[in-house]
């Protein structure tokens, strides 16, 4: 079992520990809800060094990546930006949805966890073609705080460079090796730090003296879930190509040049009838969860994630539905027909829907 | 887990059982168990006239995380439930042994609280 170099940091804080992919990971330290609240509130971090980090290496990088992702890489190589998108196997099927940095003419590649070891063989093989050097850095841990106090608290912390004040969204520096990013996956504001091992604990004891919680991958969840963002492996799998997965905004095919993995299977998919992930507010008591099976006026669908939403105070979840949904359908809780509202994903925002 | 209730029997799936002064029986599941689930968002709970069995599922608890089965730790009919729970289900985390209650049953048999384990057993199915 592997175990990130917080781990006995987890252990004194009281963490329970839940095995996640082959990683012994903290689910939640004192109370799910609590730290949900608190990344809403103020200010939350988290040990998110189970995730896969690669950098590259040789003089065709541009060229590699517009051929092996999704997204277009021109958005961002000219800049100090990340760029969300999805790695495509030649049927369009999503291997796995990351984020690539790109600053001071260096990228980084941040993929899921559990398909470590797919994706370093996928970009072995196709960076051979480019002369590209792919390094897995398994030396380099994540650690992400979020939250609206999020960057005051950065601030704070002396051995982080005050340059991060300047990031915009999706901005990314780096000093030296470590990576800092104004990404995450909370729908708040904050930064992910992708930095050697070796400097993850004293920025977490900085960042707990500052007020930050620690928060665990069950409010990770949870608050990736109101945001509307996509969990690989539950909303999506090799089994689903982008356009039925809510990913069709980072399929770029402006550039009529650019042949990546993918494209022409994605060109031979009819839109018009592919399902769609729909966000969904249960209107009963009950929680939503993933399997339970969905109707609708014009066709039927699953529920991908589901869970309770601290913030909203009522079950949510993502459902891959027909299309010709309007606004309300059914969902079977075991033998219960109960009702539900399609919603746009991003559950913030839409405020409270009831208190 | 010095603070178990000494008159509560158990099964090794968390709920407890208690036998009250007018011989009925009151049922709801440990604080191990609440402390397990983390916060508790949802309850399911039997119908009152319903039928149960012992060890077999008659209520669901929902934390954040996911659904659990709660088992009957005896055989009867349930005569009231805790209507507390389907406004406010997260008592069961702050008082799993008074106010966070599942349901009452009258029992068919009172000798499958031979079957049940006593606070110090069950203690020690939660150390392992």
């Amino acid at each position: 079992m592997n175990k990130t170099p917080l781990h006995n940091t987890h252990i004194q804080l009281g963490a329970k520990i839940v095995n996640f992919s082959n990683w012994e990971m903290p689910i939640s330290y004192s109370s799910l809800i609590e730290e949900h609240n608190a990344v809403r509130n103020t200010a939350g971090i988290f040990d998110v060094s189970h995730m896969s980090v690669f950098d590259f290496d040789g003089d065709n990088q541009v060229a590699f990546f517009e051929k092996i992702f999704a997204n277009d890489i021109k958005k961002i190589y000219k800049d100090n930006k990340a760029i969300y998108g999805a790695l495509l196997n030649e049927e369009g099927g999503i291997l796995d949805d990351l984020i690539i940095y790109h600053a001071n003419n260096k990228f980084r590649l941040v993929s899921n966890c559990s398909t470590r070891e797919q994706n370093k063989q996928w970009l072995e093989k196709h960076a051979v073609e480019f002369g590209v050097k792919v390094m897995e850095r398994s030396d380099m841990g994540i650690l992400a705080i979020q939250g609206p106090y999020a960057l005051k608290k950065i601030l704070e912390i002396k051995k982080i460079d005050a340059q991060v004040n300047t990031l915009q969204s999706f901005g990314c520096m780096f000093e030296g090796d470590k990576l800092y990013a104004r990404t995450g996956y909370t729908g708040e504001d904050g930064l992910e730090l992708i930095v050697p091992t070796q400097d993850m604990n004293h920025l977490w004891d900085q960042a707990l003296e500052l007020g930050c919680t620690p928060i665990g991958l069950g409010a990770r969840d949870t608050l990736r879930l109101e945001a509307g963002l996509n969990l690989y492996g539950k909303d999506m799998t090799i089994n689903n190509h982008p356009y039925e997965s809510n990913l069709g905004w980072t399929i770029d095919m402006s550039d009529e040049n650019r042949e990546f993995i993918g494209k022409n299977a994605l060109l031979s998919i009819d839109q018009s009838k592919s399902q769609k992930i729909v966000g969904i507010i249960l209107q009963d008591k009950g929680v939503l969860r993933s399997g339970y099976e969905i109707t609708h006026e014009q066709g039927k669908g699953v529920v991908l994630s589901g869970s309770y939403s601290p913030t909203l105070q009522s079950s949510i979840g993502l459902a891959r539905v027909d299309q010709g949904y309007k606004e309300n359908g059914k969902v079977m809780i075991r033998n219960k027909v109960l009702n539900i509202d399609f919603v746009s994903p991003r559950f913030l925002g839409q405020g409270k829907i009831s208190s | 887990m010095s603070d178990i209730p000494g008159d509560l029997k158990f099964l090794s799936s968390h709920e407890w059982a208690r036998v009250e002064s007018d011989g009925t029986i009151t049922i709801g599941i440990s604080d191990h168990a609440q402390d397990l689930l983390g916060d508790i968002v949802f309850v399911e709970l039997p119908e009152i006239g319903q039928s149960v069995d012992a060890e077999n599922d008659t209520a669901i608890v929902e934390s954040v995380k996911a659904a659990s089965d709660i088992y009957s730790p005896l055989s009867g009919e349930v005569i009231e439930v805790n209507s507390l729970l389907e406004d406010q289900p997260e008592i069961i985390n702050s008082s799993p042994y008074e106010d966070g209650w599942f349901y009452k049953l009258t029992p068919s048999d009172l000798g499958e609280l031979d079957n049940l384990l006593s606070p110090e057993d069950y203690s020690e199915v939660c150390e392992d």
